[in-house]
């Protein structure tokens, strides 16, 4: 089944002739048509525009003149990187029906590279969870096990990529949002340094925290789309001005002698021992690759996760200001004045989770408690920091669980701080800006995936991306299909 | 442990953040604030004296381009997503009394 090809393999069946962008367009288009009733990876399908792109996409690969190595391959994007003309919801019913009058510049970058936009995945609503239950509109299923969640909050671009329902996807990610998910369905989800990708045109969360990343069916997939959407961009004045390496190039360097971290910290007491024990298992398989494992120690680990619940609803409470009923988005109607409409419209279009940040955030930052709250997280930030510093003089990557856990079931964590404390893992490399993924490593007795985590030195994702991938070739995980027709 | 906040926080922060609130709402915010504020806590036990605070994690300075003009999005598209307009203008409630 094309459907089933990695980014890579397609494109090379695309090189030969043995299939066209709109024969891979129609089996997604039709998949997504019989499979997501059942997984829900979509708010909204674009079959027209996918169909325009990818025969357009034909025309160049007869022509033997494409336009990028990804030219014609069909792709979703998370709900909250605004499309041009397609609607942009964020998850959010104060969205529902806000029609982007521009794209983000990462969905230039993949039109400009001839990739076909499939559509538009779900999330938790403003990217605030890690079940993508929090989505206004309907919760997505675990295509391992449709009973469980797909972590959040990009979980609709990850089931999207383990369902077959896209070949790759982006998300986005500020406290775990790509890596967590990606743990959970089994896929490969990359977090860029902050700063590597250009972040107009995604829906802000927490400025200082929010990167762009794809989910993939395996590394190399991961690293051709990075390529594609890294890079400086004027409209984005927190976007690095580093060039971007051709990170698919440097996969085929062995990791002998590569000196591998591993976090003492990360294996928390509570965790699931299956999970525990396949990623002790996969230290030891880049070991024998030639990785050179040794103990290291990031202290201020059990309080990272204290800070990032201040400095990220902080933020929020900031950057969600703007949804007031005025501009854009949905207003409640019957408002005595400017201000009661306004408190209105926010009461009505936010739901539950999002409410509660907005609270935490503005909470945080009110007067009396700037600074034992705010003022103290962005110290702790430093202390974060400080740590991976200090790590990173000994070692080249860190290795360690994505998730203390396995994919939950449905409706399992109701207590919204027994849902922050998903993300104990994934929250630090936030915080210190730094690059991650994670890769499957195996899975549970009842079939669920497990996550492996890639932690990098700031723009050096080569390294990263080169570990990950000498770690899935020298293992068969990739194989294994989700029970799904 | 309880009550590090109050009904009566609550409110106030819900006026300065524009969020009308039930009042069956306001108590469930109010146990839950009080539940992930009890958890912050542990950040008390940290020494940060002398730590100062990072607000970006890439240290950036200002970033600035050559002051040329530039095409905009047209008015058209600008209000195209506003939920009431008149003309080329956003309508809101009134503000300033006759």
């Amino acid at each position: 089944m094309i459907t089933q090809l990695t980014v890579h393999a397609l494109v090379e069946q695309f090189r030969r002739g043995a299939a066209t962008p709109s024969a891979a367009a129609r089996a997604y288009l039709d998949r997504i048509a019989a499979v997501d009733p059942s997984v829900r990876a979509y708010i909204t399908v674009t079959p027209e525009r996918a169909l325009a792109a990818a025969a357009a996409a034909d025309a160049r690969w007869r022509a033997g003149r494409p336009l990028s190595p990804i030219d014609g391959v069909p792709i979703a994007v998370k709900d909250l990187l605004c499309t041009k003309g397609v609607r942009t919801t964020c998850g959010s019913r104060i969205l529902e029906h806000f029609v982007p009058p521009y794209d983000a510049t990462v969905i230039e970058r993949l039109e400009a590279a001839g990739t076909v936009l499939l559509g538009k995945t779900n999330m938790d609503e403003f990217a605030m969870g890690s079940s993508t239950e929090h989505s206004a509109f309907f919760a997505t299923r675990n295509p391992w096990d449709l009973a469980r969640v797909p972590g959040g909050s990009s979980g609709g671009s990850g089931a999207a990529v383990a369902a077959d329902l896209a070949a790759a996807a982006l998300g986005s990610d500020t406290g775990g949002s790509i890596r967590q998910p990606a743990a959970f369905t089994g896929t490969v989800g990359l977090k860029p340094t902050y700063g590597r990708v250009s972040r107009y045109g995604l829906v802000a969360f927490a400025s200082s925290l929010d990167q762009i990343g794809p989910f993939a069916k395996d590394v190399i997939d991961a690293a051709l789309v990075l390529r594609v959407i890294a890079g400086r961009d004027p409209l984005d004045s927190t976007s690095a001005d580093v060039p971007a390496p051709d990170f698919v190039a440097e996969l085929g360097r062995p990791i002998e002698g590569l000196r591998l971290g591993v976090p003492q910290e990360y294996f928390v007491e509570g965790m699931d021992p299956e999970v525990e024990a396949s990623v002790r298992e996969a230290i030891e398989v880049l070991k024998r690759l030639g990785g050179r494992a040794e103990p290291i120690s990031l202290p201020t680990t059990d309080y990272a996760l204290a800070a990032y619940y201040l400095i990220a609803p902080a933020e929020a409470s900031s950057n969600l200001a703007r949804y007031d009923g005025v501009k854009y988005g949905s207003r409640a109607a019957g408002a005595r004045d400017v201000i009661d409409m306004s408190s209105k419209t926010r009461a009505q279009g936010f739901g539950p989770e999002v409410k509660r940040r907005i609270m935490l955030g503005t909470y945080a930052l009110s007067a009396g408690y700037y600074e034992a709250y705010y003022g103290k997280a962005q110290k702790v930030r430093t202390l974060v920091r400080r740590d991976f510093d200090a790590a990173f003089a000994r070692v080249d990557v860190i290795v360690a669980p994505t998730t203390p856990n396995l994919p939950f079931k449905h409706g399992e964590k109701e207590d919204p701080l027994a849902m922050y404390l998903n993300d104990v893992l994934t929250i630090p490399v936030n915080l210190a800006g730094l690059p991650g993924v994670s890769v499957r490593c195996g899975f549970s007795l009842a079939g669920l995936p497990i996550g492996l985590q890639f932690i990098g030195r700031p723009f050096d994702e080569a390294t990263l991306l080169r570990a990950a991938h000498a770690y899935e070739q020298a293992t068969g995980w990739q194989t294994r299909r989700p029970p799904l027709p | 442990m309880g009550g590090r906040i109050e009904t009566r926080e609550v409110e106030q922060v819900a006026r300065l953040a524009r969020l009308e609130l039930s009042a069956e709402e306001k108590e469930r915010m109010r146990e839950q604030l009080d539940r992930i504020l009890g958890y912050i806590d542990k950040l008390r036990r940290l020494d940060t004296e002398g730590v100062p605070p990072t607000s970006h994690a890439v240290p950036m300075v200002n970033v600035m381009r050559e002051d040329e003009p530039r095409p905009c999005l047209p008015p058209q598209e600008m209000l195209a997503n506003a939920p009431d307009r008149s003309g080329d203008f956003f309508r809101v409630p009134r503000i300033i009394e006759d």
